[in-house]
């Protein structure tokens, strides 16, 4: 949203400048409306929370009574965070697995899928549907089904394999140091799919020439697909990196199904979560960790905003 | 199933009931007669208590926010309000939230548009909410029946300034549940003590059990260990104080407690980070595993009425002979009325008939896995685990509320879940894990 308003401004202050005389009175009305509305949107719905979240972090806020009842800590919250608190490094250290384990294996494995499935083989409709599936489910859902596969005594797993009533059993839900990839087996399990369905759009959309003249100068399929095929997905490549951030910054829902996002499943989005809402309630602490989590967001966006406006400027 | 056929009620209620309608028409009429004579009656049967049934004015609607999202609870709530209904004539609206995230939003529910009435739990998590003022004490409430109550009752209902907040209802002991039918096929005794608690671990081992079931994914169910050890092995008072931030984590006492846990740990079902508690009674209701300790509605589980009747339970053993058995974590649920409270009178009506022996008994006969909170209710229809369950609690000299009852609910939730579940990882460093708990509890409780 941030992006269209900045595009939106720029058009607007150009056009000023270039055909201010032709603008009519309804133009000047539209122009303002449709530059004030999102703006304000964007203001009070993403701003304002912002800096109100970044100034309370350096509070002690109960969430009790007014903000009246705040006082001003300094960065005492941050420092408990960086030193003190157990979950926070580790939490940082899943955010980023994820965000490697997306980028490293689910989203190659659904360029992988697409680039196969738009050959046009057999059944791909039927494939197509299978691997999309997973996508249309929220991830609280896949949390709740993968539950079922790897519970440690009911689950399917350790049922079929015959380890569910050892006295040893394969614990990929408790075992802190398993627990982590068996989820990301199953973000990787909808993740894949989503990419899958990008790609094939984007595959479908590159020039049938650009292949052919590949083929007939010799080259190889993945030499045609390393030198001609992936340059041409540039645009979707970088919507695809996009949502493959966003994708391991929001991670949420699938790790609090599991275990509340505990024991080896700690997330920053769950440190927030755990600290702001419920009986906790310590809306400044929480706050700190979701400053820290903005601070994290920004970067990606620096360079994705930074990137799309170097491409206009060629 | 028709509520209204006077064979499904006990004479008591029955008594109640018409007792009310006699009161009714006194009210209205001014009979005093008959007001004097159901009073009387009422005091010899323990229906209602006796300054109830000057009371039956109908007070419009009260609001009733519910936490009793379980089907079994909430048909038990459903009848207590039909019953409070019928005998004043004052509506309840209920709304009913799931149990968890009722918990989870309590902050901004207190501060938004409460209920009149909600439902609570004694302890800290109450006496919190009375010190941030968004609670209306009850003392005039408590003046009608506070000797239907034991002293620990009426202590655990008063907050940190010494007024009454709280109504309770039922409670329910944790002790360590087992069926009869194994330990009499493998001929197991009862321990009284760690030693033959520890034996009878190593006994099952051989015979092919998982000793001890036992499971932490849900987080709060390690709490249980922790506080009945801490209470064997330094006192009730100690664990108050502890969980009160009076005393340090990193004491030889705490880590005491966590050297006594680590011989349990060889004992424990196997992945136990990653099972619920249902998983777990479901290991020692099917014969898995031998013992487990957690709180009397591991009944919920054995859905089968024979499995149920085979369940038995004995208070967890004794380590330290200071303290003996002396101590128990039951924690009593009842009910709040908000400071922001619209319709006080009626709320006051419905507390008032909440801490009823009456109220209690309807309840009961629904839920049957708790035990009544009021002295006067009767034991009459309990089955053998109440029966045991109220004489456990009876017989116990302290009574705590669970951890995560009796300390901060911002300490029990992102400090003590967390460490707990590392300790269970990683037993052999409890220093580390101590010293790390008491620096977190210092920036928490500010000492």
């Amino acid at each position: 949203m941030a992006v269209d308003v900045a595009t939106g401004l720029k058009t607007g202050g150009a056009g000023r400048g270039a055909r201010a005389v032709r603008l009519s009175t309804a133009d000047r009305i539209t122009l303002t409306v449709m530059v004030v509305v999102p703006t304000a949107v964007v203001g009070v719905f993403i701003w304002f929370p912002t800096v109100a979240s970044i100034l309370l972090s350096f509070t002690n806020w109960d969430g009790i009574g007014g903000v009246g009842t705040a006082h001003w800590i300094g960065t005492r919250n941050y420092h408990e965070i960086a030193t003190i608190y157990p979950p926070f490094w580790p939490a940082v250290e899943h955010n980023a697995i994820w965000l490697a384990f997306l980028t490293v294996v689910a989203t190659p494995f659904g360029l992988f899928l697409a680039y196969q499935l738009d050959k046009n083989i057999r059944g791909t409709r039927i494939y197509q549907s299978i691997f999309f599936l997973p996508v249309v489910l929220s991830l609280a859902i896949i949390g709740f089904i993968w539950q079922l596969i790897y519970s440690p005594t009911e689950g399917l797993i350790n049922n079929l394999t015959g380890n569910a009533s050892s006295t040893h059993v394969i614990d990929w839900l408790g075992n802190p140091k398993l627990n982590l990839w068996a989820v990301l087996v199953a973000v990787g399990w909808r993740h894949a799919g989503y990419i899958m369905v990008l790609y094939l759009a984007g595959l479908k959309a590159i020039d049938p020439s650009l292949r052919e003249a590949a083929a007939i100068d010799g080259a190889g399929e993945w030499h045609a697909f390393r030198t001609v095929v992936f340059p041409a997905l540039r645009p979707i490549n970088i919507v695809i990196v996009v949502v493959t951030v966003i994708e391991a910054l929001r991670a949420f829902d699938i790790v609090y199904i599991i275990n509340n996002g505990r024991n080896g499943l700690e997330l920053l989005s769950v440190l927030v979560t755990d600290n702001i809402i419920g009986e906790a309630s310590r809306i400044g602490y929480g706050s700190a960790i979701a400053v820290i989590l903005i601070v994290i967001s920004i970067v990606p966006i620096i360079v994705f905003v930074w990137n799309s406006f170097q491409e206009r400027d060629v | 199933m028709s509520d209204d056929s006077p064979s499904m009620f006990d004479p008591e209620e029955l008594a109640g009931r018409t007792m009310s309608r006699r009161g009714l028409v006194a009210a209205a009429g001014g009979g005093a007669a008959a007001a004097v004579f159901g009073l009387k009656t009422a005091q010899a049967r323990g229906a209602v208590p006796a300054s109830w049934l000057g009371e039956h004015l109908a007070y419009g609607t009260v609001s009733f926010g519910s936490n009793a999202s379980d089907p079994v609870p909430k048909a038990a709530y459903q009848k207590v309000f039909k019953a409070f209904t019928a005998a004043t004539g004052t509506k309840v609206n209920v709304n009913t939230v799931d149990h968890n995230t009722f918990q989870q939003q309590i902050n901004t529910y207190l501060q938004g548009q409460p209920q009149d009435v909600f439902t609570w739990f004694a302890g800290y998590r109450m006496q919190f909410f009375a010190e941030k003022n968004l609670l209306t004490p009850i003392d005039d409430v408590w003046r009608k029946f506070g000797q239907d109550f034991s002293p620990a009752m009426r202590a655990a209902s008063k907050g940190l300034d010494g007024h009454y907040y709280f109504v309770p209802i039922y409670n329910y002991p944790w002790a360590v549940f087992y069926r009869k039918s194994v330990f009499a096929a493998n001929g197991y005794t009862v321990p009284r003590t760690w030693d033959q608690f520890i034996a009878l671990c190593k006994k099952m081992q051989t015979d092919g059990l998982t000793p001890l079931a036992f499971t932490d994914k849900d987080g709060w169910p390690a709490m249980g260990t922790f506080d009945i050890l801490n209470m064997r092995i330094n006192g009730y008072d100690f664990h108050v104080r502890l969980m009160g931030g009076k005393e340090a984590w990193d004491s030889a006492k705490v880590k005491a407690v966590f050297n006594q846990w680590r011989e349990l740990l060889p004992y424990y079902s196997s992945g136990a980070l990653g099972l619920t508690w249902q998983e777990g009674a479901q290991q020692m209701i099917t014969k898995k595993a031998g013992m487990y300790l957690l709180g009397s509605f591991v009944g919920q589980q054995a859905t089968n009425a024979a499995d149920h009747a085979d369940l038995d339970f004995f208070p967890y053993p004794m380590i330290n002979p200071a303290h003996g058995q002396d101590s128990i974590d039951a924690p009593i649920d009842g009910f709040l009325m908000s400071k922001k409270a619209k319709n006080v009178k009626g709320a006051k009506q419905l507390l008032q008939y909440l801490g009823s022996a009456a109220a209690a008994n309807i309840y009961l006969r629904t839920d049957t896995n708790d035990v009544a909170a009021n002295k006067l209710s009767t034991t009459a229809r309990y089955n053998t685990l109440q029966k045991k369950a109220a004489k456990l609690i009876g017989s116990s000299k302290n009574i705590a509320q669970y951890m995560d009852r009796d300390t901060r609910p911002d300490f029990a939730s992102t400090v003590m879940i967390p460490a707990l579940q590392q300790f269970l990882n990683k037993p052999d460093d409890v220093n580390g894990l101590v010293s790390n708990i008491q620096k977190q509890k210092k920036a928490i409780f500010g000492s």
